[in-house]
């Protein structure tokens, strides 16, 4: 048996998560491939063969590849899925893009962004915002599974030497192109691999406004994150949103700005260690969740916190 | 033009569901029930598209029991034409009901069909993106805007990183994201018409799909629940306890 995981990169680097995801798929097997499909990506290629436990790195080049376009990432997948059991994607907007055409392709039902792992055929999933766990056993032959990092450790990055093959399989469908994207370029970590995260709500009234969390940010080496009523208005860009339908975290500490604490909110944070909540609402929800809690105007607390740490 | 939107009757967004007691399923009894969020954006980017000229009808569709019948009602007072409901009382995992739509999308045709990017209940975020492979269909997935010039559509996504942007062949699958746009309110005189527009059933027995479950659910239960903490009264005391109990800064 051997399990596949399709990695998460930009053609220059390995995003994180594919280590958390390699992770998972040890827990599955111990006969590990990893796939680089881009344009342009020999040295991602090179990066994943350090990872300690793949066995194997399947590079594949083309135009066709470079965007990480659904229909052409598919096909291949599909195409090279049958010496695999296991076919296993971080949940990140490209692996929830891929990962279902995939498993359609293959006629299989996928297993969405499993926490755990209980056996080969035995998984926990969050439901309904996180507020339900389920327990699902999967009977098809084989498992296409998406990956909530954070319920898995990141794999050693540095010990590994696998043998790099470079496939010619190429597909492309021609019935969607590539465009432009819009990238913040920022020196912050990743939210999603931060160890601490610094969100703004609805209560900072304004983008200008987030400044204020920015030094706090820049002292404690943070990611900056908002609720959905906050890129709703505007104040900060769309990849900022935490929650159930935005991403979903898990930092050594997350400190929660002017936030109410919906359910949808909880869902894409509560599994962080230590969570502090500064709200003047001494009733909002977030408290029930905060190891520690501040009442306070956050335009009064925050500043002294900057001044302070 | 015509435009299909597969949408899904869930447990209202503002619910807090909990597991049955036997750990066998979702406690679903005496819970409101609503179309799900990201439908309702679905319907209404169609409902935009025939409002500029640009589709000439609007086809919803739901696989679920008779009770669905009253979201596709929603979904007539906000601008469909016509609805289908293939009817079953089992649950149906994103596989089967790509399935049943890719059955209502050989008879119907549509060149574009609009999805919710996520149910809320399972949060599976599955279903357009099988459709897609089903049919052959490029896809756009997690749209923040979308724009219809002749055969070609102009999709912006949004992604982990920022926001990107597809042209995409028609026909096209498009599942929407929350900032696609804001869904209107049905109005009073809509939902009294909504009451006399078509609505098909399809029992789902009679289209002789496999839509047997691959997924068995052994469980439902509580996550591991977080104990709320302390309130402290100052800055100082709050910085105190992250460097000396939580030792979470330094
Ligand atoms: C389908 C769907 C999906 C969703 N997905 C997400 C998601 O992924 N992520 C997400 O976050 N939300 C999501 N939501 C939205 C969610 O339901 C809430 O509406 C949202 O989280 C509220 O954001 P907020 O807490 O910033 O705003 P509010 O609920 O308005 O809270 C603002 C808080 O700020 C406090 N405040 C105001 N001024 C100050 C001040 N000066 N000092 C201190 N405190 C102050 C107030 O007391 C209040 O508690 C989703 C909703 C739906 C329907
Ligand atoms: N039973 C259903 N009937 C029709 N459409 C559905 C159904 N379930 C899901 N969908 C569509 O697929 C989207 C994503 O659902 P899911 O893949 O379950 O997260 C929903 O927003 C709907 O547009």
């Amino acid at each position: 048996m051997t399990a596949l995981v399709v990695a998460e990169h930009n053609n220059q680097e390995l995003k994180p998560v594919t280590l958390n995801t390699v992770t998972a798929a040890l827990e599955l097997d111990q006969d590990i491939h990893i796939l680089i499909a881009g344009n342009g990506c020999s040295v991602v290629a090179e990066e994943a063969a350090k990872i300690s436990g793949v066995a194997k790195v399947l590079l594949v080049e083309s135009d066709a590849y470079e965007n990480f376009l659904a229909e052409n990432i598919a096909t291949l997948v599909s195409n090279i899925s049958g010496d695999y059991d296991f076919i296993l994607a971080p949940t990140t907007t490209n692996g929830k893009n891929v990962m279902p055409r995939v498993a359609a392709l293959q006629d299989v039902s996928q297993i969405s962004d499993i926490s755990a792992i209980e056996s080969s055929d035995t998984f926990q999933r969050p439901i309904y915002a996180g507020n339900c766990i389920a327990t699902v056993k999967s009977n098809d032959a084989k498992k296409i599974i998406t990956v909530r990092t954070t319920g898995f450790d990141a794999a050693d990055a540095a010990s590994g030497s696998a043998e790099i093959l470079t496939l010619e399989e190429i597909n492309d469908a021609g019935i969607s192109k590539f465009v432009k994207e819009e990238i913040a370029e920022s020196d912050r970590p990743e939210l999603t691999a931060a160890d601490v995260i610094i969100s703004g709500g609805r209560g900072m009234q304004n983008g200008d406004n987030f400044s204020i969390l920015e030094g706090i940010a820049d002292k404690l080496g943070a990611a900056i994150g908002a609720s959905r009523a906050a890129v709703d208005s505007g104040f900060v860009p769309n990849d900022y949103q935490v929650g159930q339908t935005g991403k979903i975290v898990a930092p050594d500490l997350y400190i929660a700005v002017g936030i109410s604490g919906a359910i949808q909110h909880l869902a894409g944070m509560k599994d962080s260690k230590v969570i502090v909540a500064i709200n003047k609402d001494e009733d909002a929800p977030i408290f029930q969740v905060a190891d520690y809690g501040l009442v306070a105007d956050l335009f009064e607390a925050m500043p002294e916190l900057e001044s302070k740490i | 033009m015509k435009i299909l939107v597969p949408i899904k009757r869930v447990v209202d967004y503002n619910v807090k569901v909990r597991p049955k007691p036997d750990e066998s399923g979702v406690d679903l009894n005496n819970v409101k029930m609503a179309m799900n969020p990201f439908c309702e954006i679905a319907i209404e980017e169609a409902v935009r598209l025939k409002e500029a000229g640009k589709a000439e009808e609007i086809i919803a569709v739901t696989v679920g029991s008779n009770l669905s019948q009253e979201q596709l009602r929603t979904a007539l007072a906000l601008g469909a034409d016509r609805a289908i409901l293939i009817e079953t009382d089992v649950e149906v995992e994103p596989l089967g009901i790509s399935k049943l739509l890719k059955s209502v999308v050989d008879k119907e045709s549509p060149s574009l069909i609009i999805l919710g990017k996520q149910a809320i209940d399972g949060d599976n975020n599955q279903t357009g993106q099988m459709l897609g492979a089903l049919t052959g269909f490029s896809q756009a997935t997690f749209a923040s805007e979308v724009n219809l010039e002749g055969d070609s559509l102009s999709v912006t996504r949004e992604i982990d990183g920022g926001l990107q942007t597809l042209d995409i062949n028609l026909p096209a699958i498009v599942t929407s994201d929350l900032r696609l746009n804001e869904p209107r309110y049905a109005s009073l005189p809509n939902i009294m018409k909504a009451k006399s527009k078509p609505l098909e059933v399809i029992p789902a027995s009679d289209l002789g799909i496999d839509i047997s479950p691959r997924l068995e659910t052994l469980k439902v239960s509580l996550p591991a629940t977080r104990e709320a903490g302390v309130i402290v009264e100052t800055v100082d005391e709050l910085i105190d306890k992250l460097k000396n109990e939580a030792k979470v800064i330094s």
